[in-house]
């Protein structure tokens, strides 16, 4: 790899401090905070604090809710990330087919990612409410059949749905990007070739869709892991019965409802770990099926 | 193989009109090149007769079957594209056979036709590599392949050596030209190369702003251009024309400077009609200033090796004379040109058309009348 050196200038320093400023403050200062509030037994009013070493992770892994959290966690990963990549490949190729009315929804689709996660978690409010929204159809014709406070799975479903909702919108975007980067003499080639539509979709544009695919389940999954809070929040508040307790709200629910600074911040570091590994295992093992072209 | 027929074609794109009544026979077995600038609607023309376009008015006929209404699938044409358009993340293998697995065939089957056609344009060796690996040339016969492999009634190349270096595409002209005379289907050449048409054509179509200027064989239209337009288009250095007018009293034209340049015959025209003459490079001779038919400048001297381009100035209009003789000539050197009258080509001032006369008919009698 080529590599450049610059002269060191106060200028530049000046003009990156800013950035690297905020990066400190909301990154790197409270993931060492956490990191040390995780081996000690923090006061929930400040004053002093105790060295535990490993007890905070001991605690959290022997806590059958914190498993049934990891649990929850990964199904919401796994179905909104498939819920939204699937639904924002389906959009991608209407829009590059330029099927009736594309302009209009092509634009349409990408508002959502607009819209912050707690705004979405509210305006699903009134989607899933069993008494006045749109799923209360469902309860005029089996009475009392839908009701997310009170089924966990009913729960889970409202919160995959509205976070996947939230995520097609990027997803979108970066599929009708790879579409369209596709050249139109290939599609042509292989017309010519007696492809039919579906047929050159299986056998052209989906191979090479591939790198985009894989960044995509990266982004997905990281964010559905990390972004979830605000929908959780304001759909659910983690239940009914900790059924949506994902591993995000828990952290706050545990740090800053339970006062269990320690605990929550054992939570954290293990999160961005579980993070981390995803993505690794996903470069190392998925990435090798990816053609660049 | 198949004949095609272009009838009274017109298609425009919004309120843009691309090509308008165009009309073109296409014959058994006959290689047609489609000549013409960027932009002059010829590209537009090979993807109608392909399906990738739809036509606006006007009929499309393959093997007397009006196609219009067909999918690309179903007309049984063959196309090589200009960027060779190979599937990236496909084996040569693949690539070549990828016709034959849509249409179902068995592996086994598939298979001997993948060699036997990787064979004859010489890529069994490459059949595991990746598009990607391939050089440009290589790439290309991937593509003659992929085309080949389906035994198309009709192949189409849509300037498919346009991306090849120089010696790359004299040799791909040839194999393209062999592939043709071995297997003998309907080909349709898109090229802006005259050099390309020149070599490859049965019979030459030159297009300009979507109407075609002329048909006919390579020789015929160097011979006998039908317009002006033709005329500057084909012939590399291109011909060059000075303004004058008939005069019938003198058996000639009269250049603007009062200059008669006489003719072999006498034209059909009124006396004072305005025209403009025009000469192949290669067909003025240099002679001694005032023995020839006008006098001209030198500008500049290009040698060629086996021959010289003399850049002339004849009162601000540039000439170009392609000798293969030595002269000694510095710039700005007074030097006589001489005009052969039966090697000057006469054209309409008004029109662009050409003006027939008794010398175009000696040259047409060199071949065969071809029927447009």
């Amino acid at each position: 790899m080529r590599r450049a050196y610059f002269k060191f200038s106060w200028i530049a320093a000046a003009l990156l401090a800013p950035q690297l400023l905020i990066v400190f403050v909301f990154f790197y200062w409270p993931s060492a905070q956490a990191l040390y509030w995780a081996f000690t037994l923090e006061q929930p009013w400040g004053g002093g604090n105790t060295w535990v070493g490993f007890d905070n992770f001991r605690q959290v892994l022997s806590d059958p809710y914190y498993w049934s959290s990891v649990r929850v966690s990964v199904i919401y990963a796994l179905a909104t990330t498939v819920l939204a990549m699937s639904m924002a490949l389906i959009l991608a190729m209407f829009v590059d087919r330029q099927l009736a009315g594309y302009k209009a929804y092509r634009v349409a689709i990408i508002w959502p990612y607009a819209v912050a996660a707690p705004a979405v978690g509210l305006a699903f409010q009134f989607v899933f409410n069993p008494g006045a929204g749109l799923f209360s159809y469902i309860n005029t014709i089996a009475p009392g059949w839908w009701d997310l406070s009170k089924y966990p799975w009913q729960a889970v479903t409202a919160i995959v749905i509205a976070g996947a909702w939230k995520q097609v919108a990027y997803s979108f975007i970066f599929f009708l990007a790879a579409l369209q980067s596709i050249p139109r003499s290939l599609t042509e080639a292989a017309a010519m070739d007696g492809a039919r539509p579906l047929r050159r979709m299986m056998d052209l544009q989906l191979p090479l869709l591939t790198p985009t695919f894989f960044f995509l389940l990266v982004i997905n999954i990281t964010d559905s892991f990390t972004d979830s809070f605000g929908i959780v929040d304001t759909l659910t508040g983690g239940g009914p019965f900790r059924a949506t307790d994902l591993m995000v709200y828990k952290i706050y629910a545990d740090g800053f409802r339970g006062f269990d600074y320690s605990g929550a911040a054992a939570q954290s570091i293990i999160l961005m770990l579980l993070v981390m590994a995803l993505t690794f295992v996903q470069f190392r093992y998925i990435e090798r099926r990816v053609h660049y072209t | 193989m198949a004949e095609i027929s272009i009838r009274n074609v017109t298609k425009t794109y919004g309120k843009t009109t691309i090509m308008q009544g165009v009309n073109l026979d296409i014959h058994n077995g006959e290689f047609v090149v489609i000549l013409g600038p960027s932009g002059c609607g010829k590209s537009t023309l090979l993807r109608l007769i392909a399906g990738l376009e739809d036509i606006t008015a006007g009929e499309v006929l393959i093997a007397g079957e009006v196609v219009n209404q067909l999918e690309p699938r179903e007309r049984g044409c063959a196309m090589v594209f200009q960027n060779y358009a190979l599937y990236p993340h496909m084996t040569v293998a693949e690539n070549i056979g990828y016709a034959l697995k849509v249409a179902g065939l068995p592996k086994v089957e598939r298979q001997s036709r993948v060699e036997a056609t990787a064979k004859s344009v010489g890529l069994t060796d490459f059949l595991d590599r990746k598009p990607g690996q391939l050089s440009g040339g290589q790439r290309q016969r991937v593509a003659m392949a992929r085309a080949i492999i389906r035994s198309p009634k009709v192949f189409l190349f849509d300037e498919p050596l346009s991306n090849l270096d120089a010696q790359l595409r004299v040799q791909m002209r040839h194999e393209i030209r062999r592939i043709h005379n071995q297997i003998k289907a309907t080909s349709v050449f898109v090229t802006h190369d005259q050099h390309e048409g020149m070599t490859l054509a049965d019979r030459l179509v030159v297009m300009n702003k979507g109407t075609i200027e002329q048909v006919g064989s390579p020789a015929k239209i160097y011979d006998n251009p039908a317009s002006i337009y033709v005329a500057g288009f084909i012939g590399s250095p291109a011909m060059n024309f000075l303004p004058g007018h008939i005069s019938v009293a003198l058996r000639g034209v009269v250049l603007e400077s009062g200059r008669l340049v006489p003719l072999a015959s006498q034209p059909n025209l009124p006396d004072g009609h305005l025209v403009h003459l025009g000469i192949r490079p290669e067909h003025a001779t240099l002679v001694r200033a005032g023995a020839g038919t006008i006098d001209a400048q030198v500008d500049m001297i290009e040698e060629l090796g086996a021959s010289r381009l003399c850049n002339l100035l004849f009162e601000d209009i540039p000439i170009c004379v392609l000798t293969e003789e030595r002269p000694d000539l510095a710039a700005g050197a007074t030097v006589g040109l001489d005009f052969p009258p039966q090697r000057i080509h006469l054209f309409d001032a008004v029109t662009g058309r050409r003006i027939p006369n008794d010398l175009a008919l000696v040259f047409e009698k060199r071949e065969q009348p071809i029927s447009v």
